[in-house]
Formats: C-alpha cells, structure tokens, sequence
C-alpha cells in the first residue's frame, strides 16, 4: 500500500489530544531552581549600577547574575548568513554597559520558586542614564557604539546595467511601500531547562527547538565544552514559524547556571516577554524603480530597503535582507537589476525570520509594483504579469545572484500555468462582472491578486539513521527538529513506502543530539525536501540489506523478493514469507545465519544538495469594505500553490491554510509598535491581535504538482510558507480595486483607520473630479 | 507572599490536597502541585484559552482564578477527556480534520468546546464557531478546527 501522496491521520496526535505531550514546561526535574530576567525598562542607555542585595536578602533566592557573571561567556554568534562588519552588533547574553531595547536582558535572579523568583526580580534596581533613542531605521544613521554606526553593513545584489535600462525606459514606475514589525507569536513561549549530570560529566538542555545541534555547538563552545558533553532535547514545540528555537540568551543562562549552581535551572517566558524578547521580523521600507516599455514589460528593477534589525544583530545575522534582496523579483523576467539594502540597527527588539521571511515583504512590494505598472499603461494587472511571467519552457532558469549562499536557479515551475488555473478555480471573468455590477450599486468592492515564488529545501546535507528492530518495529532518527508540521508524519509515509512497512510501524526520532551526531533542524522550509531524500535513501539500504538476508533463508534470489506490510515475501505471489522482525533477529550480532554480514538490520543515509528548490504560487483576495468603519470583509480567498509533490495532501493544505491565518494577521491587524521613546506599545494579547476564528476566513486551497523537483528524488518543494507569502500583496491589491484608486495602499498592515484613511482620500478625489477608473 | 493554604482540588475525580499561597494561579497548581501538565500557559491574562478547564460543568481560563478559589469545586481537565482508551468524540475528530498542528492550544479548545456542548448540546453551528473565537490557535487558521467540533458536535447529538 502506498502511503506517500495520502492523506493519512497523523503519528503525533493522539498524545497531543489526551494531555499526554511534553512542551518545554511540562519537563521539571526534582531539586531545579527557576530562572527569572530582569529586562531593561529604557530603549537606551548607560547602566550605571545594578542593585541586587534586596533580592539576594529575599529568602528562596539563591543567585542573582549580572553581566559581570558571565563575562567569560562570549555573545551569541551567526548561523547563517554571515555577512562582514556584523560581529560588533552580536548580543551579549546579560547587557553589558549599555541597554539598546526594551525587554533587553541586565540580570537573572535564581530562586527555589517561580514566583518568589519574579519577586526578587522586582527588587533589583537597575540604574540607566538615558540615551537618544532611535526607532526609524530610514532616518539618519547614528551610532550604535564608539565608532560603530547604526548602520553595520548593506546588502547589494544586482545584473546587467541598470542605468542602461532606465534610459531607454518608456515609464519609469517608482513606489514608497513599508510592511510593519511583526512576528509569529507562537501559543507556547518560550523555555528551557538546563541540567548537569555530574554523573556522566554531561550538559544536558530541555527545550530545545528547530536547530538543536547546532544551538549544541554554540553552547558547547562558548561555554568552554565539547560539543559530545552537551546533549539538547527537544520534546514537543508549540510552534517554531522561525522564532521559536533560534539560540537566545535565556537558553546560555540555563545552562551556564546549571553548571554553575548545579542544580537544574528552568526558565519559562511569560507573554509580556515573549513579545518584547523574542525576535521581531518584518520591519521594511522600500524605495522601488521599475523600468518598462510601452507595453508594460521590465526593462529594469532597482530597489533601495530599510532593514530594521532592531537593537541586535542576532543568529540571522543577514538572513533576511539577503532573501529580500535575492527573492524581490518573484517570478517575473527582470533583465537589469540592482539593489541596495541598508541593515539598520534601531533601539528596538532585535529581529530574526518569520515565516516567508523576506518574501511576504518583498512580495508585497513586487506585487504593488506589478499593479501600479497595469495602471501605468493601462492594462489589467493579471495583463500585466502574463507579459512578464518566466516561461515554462525556459526552466530551469538562472538568475545571476545568490540567496542564503546557494546560486538563484528556479528548478521548475508553470507559472503562467498556475495562474490559469487559479483565475479558473475562482471564476475571474464571472467575478469581475459581479464586482462591476456591485460597484454600480454603490459598494466597495474589489480583487486582487498576489503571485510569488518561493524557496526551500535547504541544503547542504541531510543524515538520517534507519534501524529495524526484532519486533519489526522501524526507528527512524533524524537531526530535523519538529516544532508541530508534522514532520513525523512525512518521514514515516517515506521511510513506510520505501521499505515496504505501514507508516504507522515507523517511529520517527527528532532534535536529539544523543542520538544523532549531525543535523540542520527544521528551518527554510527544508525538511520535507532535505530529509525525507536521507530517509528514502537510508530505507532503500536497509531494504536492501533485508532483502540480502531474506535471500539466504528464503533460499530465493533477493531480486525476486520484496517487502510488503512488514514482511519479506516472493515477488512470484509464493506464499512463504519472513517479517522484517525476525529478519532484523537474523542480523543480530550473535545470529549464526548472520554470515559475513554487518550485524544490524539497520543503515544510515545521506543527502546533500548544494541548491534550494523553489515552490510558486498564486493568492486572489475579493474584499469589501464598509465605508463606515474601514472594516475589511475577505469575501473569497484563493491560494494556489505548486509543491512539486505532495506526500501528505492533509498536511499541506494544513500549512497553507494555517500560512494564510498568519499572513492575515500581518496583512491587517498585527504590529509591534513603539512609542518615541522605545516603549514597546503591543505587550499584551489585548493589544497584539492574533487573527482569531472571527477573523480567518474559510479559504479555498489548489494544491497542484504540476513542476516536481528535478533535485531530488520524490520531486518534493516545501510546502509551509506560501500561505503566508503573498497575502499582504494579494489584500492591498483588492482594497485598492474595491477603493478604485489604485495605488492606494503603501503600508502594511491595512487596519481599518487607515482603511478608513482612504476611503476618506477617496471622496476627496470624487470631490475635485478626477475620476479614478477602476482596475479589473 | 503569605502563608499557605491546605485546599482540596478535585481533578477528573481524583482529590489531591495540596499546599498552596493564596496568589498562586489555578493553573500553576493544576501543572504544578498535581501534575497534571495537560493544561497549558499561553498567556496569564485570560485572552489566549490554552488553559480552559471546566470548573463544575463550565469552561473557565484557570489563569484567571487562584487556586483557593477552587478549593471542593469539581475540575475537569483534558486528562479526563477520554473514557479509558476511548477517545472523546471531539478529540477523534480533531484526529480526523486535522485539526491540530503543535498541539499545544489543543487541550484549551477540546475543554473549551466540550463544556460549551455539555451546557448547550444544540447550540447552533454559528453558536459554537463564536465560542471557538475565544481561544487562540497559531498554527491551523481555524478551519480544520471548526470542522472538527462541528463534526463531533453533529456525531453527540446523533449519539443522544
């Protein structure tokens, strides 16, 4: 039976519906102590003192810590994207002379109990001289430290001779666009315990997420250990997105002091601070200049970003204005391109990824870009991608850049394909006929549509360990983490397929570094790709192994054998069988049937890839807006979204729809924002609005494969972030259909004042005459 | 802080007598002083749902109350859901619709839901969609989550 491209339930839920799941504060080891942060009340200033002898004299607690120690314990470093001038900008796990953000880091109390623990936190006395603060990372560039300014480095990609291509330009189409600070704000905050087993000289860390090997390493080294005497363990993730699992100061501390205070040391973040401490993405302002012809085609893009990196630079480090920078051009033929980015350092929550990070920004700016050139030339907007849109029959297609360290080569992809599919899914020429008549009867509403492509599966390796053991039960092990996707799931309906056993017999092992040397983690929309080629390469070794034995008790040749359900059987239709178990028995150390063979029936297996693959889609929003209120109603939402292959079609549309929810909410309710001072103003779920069941309407999904991946095997894109991607670009360009002003929106995200803003600027417009037609 | 209080929390039918201050949550006592970890903690201010019990009958945030407060009540937490091995319908059917990601608002919308139904057995599809929009969820959109309670809702009533 075939399990890959089925919608099997799922191996992860039943313990996560009975109460049965392990999230990092369910974890508690007897005799730890609770870590408490005291974080900086000013967006900028000198430290002048820290006072902690009132909560030291608080019974229950046992150590209060300020940078000074731990200024044996060096900041957190890169893991990606490592650009040059970005160390000075590394955050330091306690702050040491300066706070630059709100939330940062100055002390850490250690009590017996969490709340005597938050007590004594509230009895430190920590004493700033303010310093000007900096919020806009497009104003003037100050300075960051000494010499230092808030400006580290740029980004700056490009091709061809843009200056050229502006000549000869017949328009020159120019756009001002900002998308907000916004993050994934997943349902569990943050945690982490750390643990000393003197016993066995080991560092051990519960909590652990997305990259736990290499959040191994950083801890092993910067706090002076061998990376095999530190073992991280990821129980169950309430939501990664991105955010969640990436090495933060909290998850050093706990281990620092569980070394130092030898006891086990538990930190569990509140709301409050998870939304000013964890990282904050999105934060752009782009300045963007499309050459065209008469006809509406790209001559040339150049594009001018503000970064806003917050207070710190982060384990990103240039993560993702170098996306912003390689993935702008979506889709589309652009044949002179130059970019410029600007990494601005601002007195704010330093920023990491989210979801799409990247593209649902530059997605957004593209997409702006693509409407306002329709307008300029007078043809619809879905005219005007068709006359740009890269062919099929120019697959694969090479950009002359690079993103994250790989060369920009879209694999595969129809996308002028997808996008006769989706306006057919939605009705496109019904709806517009529909929208006329409507507006002709006075109401204000329009669609839109975003297209995009994006990127995952990346590399470069993937390892994977594969062993049966007697009672037939198949152990996969991986060093992919799991923060909720269903990664358990995927492997197993791979590993199930290829050996030739129901998926439900695979046991799929994730994010411990105990049981696996090496591993990448879950990030990039990489595991579906990257690990699931290392299982189905790991089980076909392991397959074949029991096929060699089965061969030699079977008394048959192992070509003429195969695995079904479980058990090895002639392919003949012969009715003697052996289960995998008892062969697995055969191959044990000890068997005298073994022969010469390697004891185990057991393999390991590895891919490596040196390119990302790149998954494209298309969203079509139909909105109506009450004029009243500036309220956004979403009428009909499409995503369509091409994932090469997909294993399981349930978990897909899953991801999509579960994308879509949180592109919403940064498309029309969520943003970080701050005061002139630094204050951070959205500290509450009261005052960050996560998209609620009021809000998230009931999407229609078209999953096709319609362009599978040359560079592995199955042909598998990742599937978790086009849901997100384009749902900001595919929104505004419905508002400002159903406005009829093209244009119109600039900055996400669209809350109704702003709404209500242009619908305002609207009947200003109708006021002095000019008449606005309406884009179809 | 102040001294502790001995108070009675009956939890799936099992009493455990605990040591408590006055101010320490329900919800930290559920987790902590009786281990049962199926409860979770999103938010502490009552807007998120990931720690809805049902207190005699009714789904309530234990965030918001202390624990003494529900000293002798009958609590009823996501541990107590199943009848053995036997699934509660809506836990099937978060199973079945893929209702779930990460789990982890997945105890505070099944209580949530199942005190809203044992309360209001035939309460409306839209009634029960409005209760559903208070609690939060990250990683699923809702969908998956309606059609899950709307199913096991339908499936309850055909049971009665």
């Amino acid at each position: 039976m075939a399990f890959i491209g089925r919608s099997v339930p799922r191996l992860e839920d039943r313990p996560l519906v009975t109460g049965k799941g392990r999230f990092a504060a369910d974890v508690s080891f007897p005799h730890q102590l609770h870590m408490r942060v005291v974080r900086s009340p000013q967006a900028h200033g000198r430290i002048l003192a820290i006072g902690t002898s009132a909560a030291l004299g608080l019974p229950g607690v046992v150590a209060v810590w300020t940078a000074g120690d731990v200024s044996d314990i060096p900041p957190i470093d890169f893991r990606m994207t490592k650009i040059e001038g970005l160390e000075p900008y590394r955050q330091h796990i306690l702050a040491t002379d300066h706070v630059r953000y709100v939330g940062e880091p100055v002390a850490v109390v250690f009590a017996e109990d969490p709340y005597i623990a938050e007590d004594a936190a509230d009895l430190v006395e920590v004493g700033i001289e303010e310093l000007p603060v900096i919020t806009a990372a497009d104003g003037p560039v100050g300075i960051f430290a000494g010499t230092a300014s808030t400006e580290p480095a740029q980004v700056r990609k490009g091709y061809g001779d843009v200056e050229a291509a502006f000549k000869s330009a017949t328009h020159v189409v120019e756009l001002d666009l900002s998308t907000g600070r916004h993050s994934a704000v997943p349902m569990e905050t943050r945690g982490a315990l750390g643990r000393y087993d003197a016993s066995k000289d080991v560092l051990e860390m519960y909590g652990a997420a997305k990259v736990p090997h290499w959040n191994r390493d950083q801890v092993a080294r910067m706090l002076k250990r061998s990376p095999s005497q530190v073992h991280f363990y990821e129980g169950h993730v309430g939501g990664g997105f991105g955010v969640r699992g990436e090495l933060y100061p909290e998850d050093v501390l706990v281990c620092a002091a569980a070394l130092r205070l030898g006891r086990p040391v538990k930190w569990i973040e509140d709301r409050r601070e998870h939304l000013i401490a964890a990282n904050h993405s999105r934060q752009q302002r782009h300045k963007i200049r499309a050459a065209i012809d008469a006809t509406g085609k790209i001559i040339g893009i150049e594009n001018e970003f503000f970064h806003d990196q917050g207070a710190y630079v982060r384990t990103h480090a240039a993560t993702v204005p170098d996306l912003s920078a390689a993935m702008v051009l979506g889709p589309y033929h652009v044949p002179h391109y130059r970019t410029l980015g600007h990494i601005r350092l601002t007195n704010k929550t330093p920023c990491g990824t989210y979801r799409a990070p990247g593209r649902f920004e530059t997605t957004f700016v593209r997409e702006r870009l693509m409407d306002a050139i329709a307008a300029r030339v007078g043809i619809t907007p879905v005219e005007a991608r068709r006359r740009n849109l890269i062919g099929k029959d120019e697959m694969p297609f090479e950009r002359p850049i690079d993103a994250l360290g790989t060369h920009v080569v879209y694999d595969s992809g129809d996308y002028a394909g997808l996008l006769d599919k989706s306006l057919r899914k939605v009705g496109w020429d019904e709806l517009q006929m529909s929208i006329e008549a409507r507006r002709a009867a006075g109401e204000l509403v329009g669609a839109g549509i975003g297209m995009f492509v994006e990127k995952s599966g990346l590399g470069p390796y993937d390892g994977v360990k594969i062993a049966v053991d007697v009672g037939g039960k198949v152990e996969v092990i991986t060093g992919a983490a799991s923060v909720g996707q269903g990664v358990e799931t995927v492997i197993a309906q791979i590993c199930a397929d290829t050996l030739g056993v129901d998926y439900t017999a695979v046991r799929v092992v994730h994010g411990q570094t105990d049981r696996i040397d090496n591993g990448m983690g879950a990030f990039a929309s990489r595991v579906t790709a990257m690990t699931g080629e290392a299982t189905r390469i790991a089980a076909l070794k392991v397959k074949a192994k029991a096929l060699d034995m089965a061969a030699d008790l079977m008394q048959a040749a192992a070509a003429d054998l195969e695995i079904v359900d479980g058990r090895v059987t002639a392919a003949s239709g012969a009715k003697a069988s052996i289960a995998l178990g008892d062969v697995a028995r055969h191959l044990l150390p000890v068997s005298r049937t073994r022969g010469e063979r390697e004891p185990g029936l057991s393999a390991e297996g590895w891919f490596f890839s040196d390119h990302m693959n790149y998954p494209y889609g298309v969203h079509v929003a139909v909105v109506r807006i009450d004029a009243e209120t500036g309220d956004v109603a979403i009428e009909k939402y499409l995503v369509a979204y091409d994932v090469g292959r997909a294993i399981n079609p349930m978990l897909v549309e899953g991801q999509i729809v579960g994308g879509f929810a949180q592109g919403l909410g940064g498309a029309m309710f969520e943003e970080l924002s701050y005061d002139e001072r630094g204050e951070p103003l959205s500290v509450t779920f009261a005052d960050y609005l996560i998209p609620t069941a009021h809000e998230v309407p009931s999407i229609d999904v078209l999953v096709t494969e319609d362009a599978p991946s040359p560079l592995n095997h199955l042909g598998v894109k990742g599937a978790g972030e086009g849901g997100t991607n384009a749902v900001g670009a595919a929104i505004a360009a419905a508002i400002d259909d159903a406005l009829g002003l093209p244009g119109a929106v600039t900055q996400l995200p669209i809350t109704p004042d702003r709404v209500k803003q242009m619908v305002v600027r609207r009947a200003d417009f109708a006021a002095s005459g000019i008449v606005q037609k309406p884009l179809s | 802080m102040s001294a502790k209080k001995n108070i009675t929390l009956n939890i799936n039918g099992v009493d455990h007598h605990v040591q408590v201050e006055p101010r320490r949550t329900l919800v930290d006592a559920i987790r902590d002083e009786c281990g049962q970890t199926g409860t979770h903690i999103g938010c502490e201010h009552g807007v998120c749902g990931a720690c809805t019990i049902m207190l005699d009958g009714k789904p309530v945030r234990s965030c918001l109350m202390f624990a003494v407060q529900a000293d002798g009540a009958r609590l009823r937490t996501v541990e107590g859901l199943a009848d053995g091995d036997r699934l509660h319908p809506l836990q099937q059917s978060f199973i079945d619709h893929h209702g779930l990601q990460c789990g982890f608002c997945t105890p505070g919308f099944l209580m949530l839901t199942a005190g809203v139904l044992e309360q209001e057995p035939d309460i409306s599809d839209e009634g029960l969609i409005d209760a559903l929009s208070s609690n939060l969820c990250r990683c699923t959109g809702y969908q998956n989550i309606i059609k899950a309670v709307l199913a096991a809702a339908a499936d309850m009533r055909a049971a009665r």
